[in-house]
């Protein structure tokens, strides 16, 4: 079922990037990258990228985020709730993503504008991220894949 | 969907036989053409769905069943407590009680066409739409909690509507049992400027006209004719139920019921903490629901005033289509009381049902099936036999045929705008890109849903509305 629909190589060269995955009525997001940190804030992007065009964001503003899970798998979905309570409450959309992770306690800072319907043209609010699809994982090449289906 | 791993019970039934840990069949309901077009992902869903502890007859999938969250979207699944039964936020889904709400305006086209693009602005400049927008309302924490005891009866009490209106409501507008404790700050805050606000996505309030009369006798018992204006408004919960569906999730996952053959199937028994936890929370949710869509009643009948100040706008229903409830059904010969979850999914009691406002019993409760901004939507009933069927359940759109993705490389939402404009619709929207992604041939054919919902017996076709005025959110 899942098919890469959308890539954004943020170096032509480079095997950290983000992804987005069909899913029926909604959108699986992907991040890849070569620790598991860089697969989570590719995540994040890939995030950003649902709800609007990642270039028209401009991240000039800074705030900190903390959360925990029981597993690696969870804490993605935590990383991605996080944000998307942020981005509810503060009005604000993030466009650049500082991850640290530490047994299972993630750290991030995340910049990014207050938004502006017309001009970050944003299409859909994400309403939370689910464990549909939910993979957080080290490939064979070594390369760190997290992805799910968020709801939106 | 493979059909040869389906058995055909009747032209628009097929069953999956329980094998395995189903405890259960499957049960899904359409036409030949929509379960072959239908993801298979829905059968692997149905099937885990059919061995959950206290699941009753069947898991049933509606014509318009897709890829959902554990339990498809367009699925329905009744559980028995006393048979450890289990409640599933993956089975209400987050945007908790979204649904449709349709007003009547005592107007007909030929009204409309002269002030149809000012009422557009109006209803534009008046009800806040789109990713960031905030309401007008703003509510401390203890009137946070009284609105999520009372719903829309909240609603109007704070002069939000008329006491008529709620008859026209589910459950009369507010869900009992509702608990705001148990509802996370982070959900309150998430709502507190966001009451009476559209969202966004495939939400919409949309003027619609009656383009056909399917049954000539129920539209009259609901008072609908050819080329009457019709609202419809389609929201729900808004980012308080979002984050009430993000956190049971979680704690479902974590401390939920074990084994479940896919975590994202997380559930709790309904004799348990956690099960009743989440109850009171989606219970406050949806009041938080119905609570939204009647404001946004307000505000809509606030712009007509502006724009045709004789026109009164009556509500002639509310359905909830992400929903658990409970309800009285016949299972082996016997009355239980079951919790019914429709995730994408209406209820849809059939004439004489007494749970039914007097004023529906005689036509049956209506079911609003949406469609898109540049298609139908449909006005059903229920019937007497869908209680058999289905728990008296039926089907809550369209359905995506196509990711978003696929959508805006397909479509420019300017020039939809411009090509609907053409043809008598006028769209009013922030986000260009949001128009591309639910562009009407991005979605399935929701006259083939609606005519497949009626061929299976489990509603029969009222109303055909085409709109004329879409508000995107």
């Amino acid at each position: 079922m899942k098919g890469v629909l959308n890539r954004n190589m943020t170096t032509t060269e480079s095997s950290t990037r983000w992804e987005h995955f069909s899913h029926g009525s909604d959108i699986g997001v992907r991040g890849l990258g070569n620790t598991v940190e860089e697969a989570f804030e590719q995540g994040a992007l890939a995030l950003t990228a649902v709800v609007a065009d990642l270039s028209s964001i401009r991240p000039s503003e800074a705030i900190e985020v903390h959360c925990e899970a029981p597993d690696l798998d969870l804490l993605f979905v935590s990383w991605l709730d996080s944000i998307i309570y942020e981005m509810a409450v503060r009005k604000m959309l993030f466009a650049k993503f500082r991850v640290a992770i530490r047994e299972l306690s993630l750290t991030a800072t995340l910049w990014g504008e207050k938004v502006d319907s017309e001009k970050h043209q944003v299409a859909v609010e994400a309403k939370g991220a689910t464990v549909t699809a939910l993979c957080v994982r080290r490939q064979q090449n070594g390369q760190w894949l997290a992805e799910c289906v968020v709801d939106v | 969907m493979n059909l040869q791993s389906l058995t055909r019970r009747s032209e628009f039934q097929w069953q999956i036989e329980p094998t395995g840990n189903m405890r259960v069949p499957a049960i899904i309901y359409a036409g030949e053409k929509l379960v072959t077009e239908m993801d298979e992902k829905v059968r692997e869903q149905l099937v885990n769905v059919a061995t959950l502890p206290g699941i009753q007859k069947a898991a049933y999938a509606m014509p318009d069943a897709h890829w959902g969250y554990g339990f498809p979207i367009g699925g329905v699944a009744a559980f028995d407590p006393d048979e450890g039964g289990v409640i599933s936020a993956g089975g209400v889904g987050f945007d908790i009680s979204c649904g449709v709400r349709a007003l009547q305006t005592g107007l007909s086209a030929t009204d409309l066409t002269p002030i149809k693009s000012l009422l557009a602005d109006a209803l534009f400049h008046q009800i806040p739409a789109g990713v960031g927008s905030t309401g007008a309302i703003h509510l401390t924490d203890s009137e946070m909690d009284q609105m999520l005891s009372g719903g829309a009866r909240w609603a109007v009490g704070r002069g939000y509507g008329f006491g008529q209106d709620l008859e026209r409501i589910e459950e009369g507008g507010c869900a009992s049992g509702a608990r705001p404790e148990c509802v996370s700050p982070h959900a309150k805050k998430r709502q507190a400027h966001e009451m009476g606000t559209l969202g966004s996505g495939n939400h919409y309030l949309e003027v619609q006209r009656i383009a056909e009369i399917f049954d000539a006798a129920v539209a009259s018992i609901l008072g609908l004719r050819q080329d009457d204006i019709l609202i419809s408004i389609h929201c729900g919960s808004r980012g308080l139920g979002h984050q009430v569906g993000t956190d049971y999730l979680k704690s479902m996952v974590i401390e939920g019921y074990r084994p479940i053959p896919d975590r994202e199937l997380a559930c709790a028994p309904i004799h348990s903490d956690l099960g009743q936890r989440y109850l009171g929370a989606m219970r406050a949710a949806t009041n938080c629901a119905l609570a939204n869509r009647q404001i946004i009643t307000h505000l809509t009948r606030a712009a007509f005033a502006g724009v045709l100040p004789g026109a009164r706008l009556t509500l002639l229903y509310d359905v909830s289509h992400n929903t658990c409830k409970i309800e009285r059904h016949r299972v082996d010969g016997e009355t239980r009381e079951l919790f019914v979850h429709r995730k994408g999914a209406t209820r849809d009691f059939g004439p004489g049902h007494p749970e039914l406002p007097a004023s529906l019993r005689e036509a049956g409760q209506p079911v609003l099936i949406g469609g898109t901004m540049g298609t139908e939507s449909y006005i059903l009933v229920g019937t007497e036999e869908s209680e058999r069927l289905s728990f008296s359940s039926a089907c809550h759109g369209a359905g995506r045929a196509m990711s978003r993705t696929q959508a805006t490389k397909q479509w420019q939402g300017r020039k939809l705008i411009d090509d609907l404009a053409q043809k008598g619709i006028l769209v009013r929207t922030r986000s260009y890109r949001g128009v591309a992604e639910e562009a009407p041939g991005a979605y399935k054919d929701v006259n083939a849903v609606a005519l497949a919902a009626e061929q299976a017996g489990l509603s029969r076709r009222v109303a055909r509305l085409v709109p004329l005025i879409c508000v995107k959110g």
